[in-house]
């Protein structure tokens, strides 16, 4: 049952593009219209210097968010979880910060921030931020109560306590926020980009489809769609494998 | 010198109903007490109470000399499930600030004292019901406690699992000669393993009578079957539909 697994979806997938392929050529589509899959892969091949300098710019801005957001995430969720008062003042920012869209704030911040690049990882961690925020928190909030009762018996200080039940805890939610922030984090570096729209060596996926789009060269377009869609799909499943790596031996949602 | 306690103690839960009000209870070194009553009798109150994690509105509880040398094993086997069998029994220990290696070695006998020998590092998840109990006995014993807890330990356990659990307990104690206050619901669980059974009323929760089973009776290896046994059986159901009625 486990090869159906990758094999059903591969097969729908093949078929779709071929599907595609054949309406594009037995209706003759112009390319600047729909382009056939074949074509965008030809582009994608052609232009692969230029994409691949945007990809690793794109890619450079959503590791670095998700990095940040994860550190964040985790510390500030420590610090509420030590302290009620803390927590009860600031979550309700933390929402705010999340519910806001991210495409009505990054104007401003791409005005107020010099540095384009830091602007744009400002926005990519504003949405990737808030998941591992909440859930490590809703984590290190989930303690077995008989085993805080345990650790009280045996006087296991604040620390002790953080950190041999707290954070072990956390670990599944903790990993469960990181692999949402890892696809929010692609989207908010792209989402930023769009919005700054910025030239030159330094521009990313987003300015190329941008750019693309005004010269109406649309298998370039498709082209770029497809590395940010690959992209994400890797940061997913990478961050799946760690997820598995951590929880295999313990953990109820990797029981075979 | 009782070990523990216990003068008109009283607790309120949350709410403000009583669970306790007025209990009475000493607890002798060495003993194997049980503490038996219908659930919602505050057994499980009074274990905290015991244990220091939670204090008495009323009422006096005095251990001197016990230090909080305690031992607790909860209804739920309560294991870490991201640590080994083996951390989670040097975990007391290495709270207390003994090095690793140290306390390692130690969980690692007291494991094979419960009889899981090459378990050592399975997680709880791949270890049964009735294991993962020995793993918590393990790990409330670990410290040598002059005192050990136990509430409805084996409640959940089959039958099967729960005997020879029972039998195990009653062979440690005899060979560590701590104290043991075991809080049960099951009439024939008490007077197995115990040499004293106080009965618990609930709604408030007080202790209403005492029973003794003889060391001379419960040293025979056919006691279970016995026609001693049935009568203490019988004496002690007396004792807690006569509580159950209070209530």
């Amino acid at each position: 049952m486990r090869w159906l697994r990758w094999l059903l979806p591969g097969l729908f997938g093949l078929l779709a593009l071929g599907g595609w392929e054949w309406v594009v050529r037995a209706k003759a589509i112009p390319p600047y219209i729909l382009p056939g899959p074949v074509l965008v892969a030809r582009t994608l091949v052609r232009d692969w210097d230029s994409l691949s300098v945007s990809l690793a710019v794109t890619l450079q801005i959503t590791f670095a968010a998700l990095a940040v957001a994860a550190a964040l995430g985790l510390l500030l969720a420590v610090l509420f979880s030590q302290s009620r008062l803390l927590e009860l003042s600031l979550f309700p920012y933390a929402v705010v910060l999340q519910v806001t869209p991210i495409i009505a704030v990054a104007p401003l911040i791409i005005i107020w921030v010099e540095d384009v690049r830091v602007a744009l990882l400002i926005c990519a961690w504003i949405v990737a931020f808030f998941p591992i925020l909440s859930n490590t928190t809703l984590g290190l909030n989930s303690t077995d109560r008989n085993l805080e009762d345990l650790f009280r018996l045996y006087g296991a200080s604040r620390w002790q306590k953080l950190w041999r039940l707290r954070l072990p805890t956390a670990l599944p939610y903790f990993l469960a926020g990181l692999r949402i922030s890892g696809g929010l984090s692609l989207i908010g570096a792209i989402a930023a980009e769009f919005v700054a729209g910025t030239g030159g060596a330094a521009s990313g996926l987003a300015y190329r489809i941008l750019e693309a789009g005004f010269q109406l060269q649309i298998p370039r377009m498709f082209a770029a769609l497809v590395l940010i869609s690959a992209s994400g799909i890797l940061i997913y499943l990478a961050l799946s494998l760690l997820s598995h790596l951590l929880l295999r031996r313990w953990h109820d949602s990797e029981r075979s | 010198m009782s070990l523990v306690s216990l003068q008109g103690v009283t607790r309120r839960f949350p709410r403000g109903a009583l669970a306790l009000e007025g209990l009475d209870l000493d607890i002798e070194p060495g003993e194997f007490l049980a503490v038996l009553g219908p659930s919602g009798c505050g057994k499980s109150t009074m274990l905290r109470l015991i244990a220091g994690l939670d204090a008495p509105d009323a009422g006096t509880i005095a251990a001197p000399g016990l230090a909080r040398q305690i031992g607790f094993v909860f209804q739920e086997p309560t294991l870490m499930p991201w640590a080994s069998a083996l951390c989670n029994v040097a975990l007391p220990l290495e709270l207390a600030g003994t090095p690793r290696r140290a306390a390692e070695a130690q969980a690692a006998a007291m494991l094979a004292r419960v009889e899981l020998q090459g378990f050592e590092h399975s997680y709880p998840r791949a270890l049964s019901g009735g294991m993962r109990m020995r793993v918590s006995i393990a790990r409330a014993l670990v410290t040598r406690p002059r005192l050990l807890l136990m509430d409805e330990p084996f409640a959940a356990l089959d039958e099967i699992t729960r005997f020879r659990l029972n039998n195990d307990l009653l062979a440690l104690w005899r060979e560590l000669r701590c104290t043991v206050v075991f809080v049960t619901h099951s009439v024939f669980e008490s007077v197995y393993l115990a040499e004293r059974i106080a009965v618990m009323r609930a709604r408030p929760g007080r202790v209403v009578a005492q029973h003794l089973v003889p060391a001379a009776e419960r040293a025979d290896p056919e006691f279970r079957t016995s026609a001693g046994y049935a009568a203490h059986c019988r004496a002690v159901s007396h004792s807690l539909s006569l509580a159950m009625e209070r209530a």
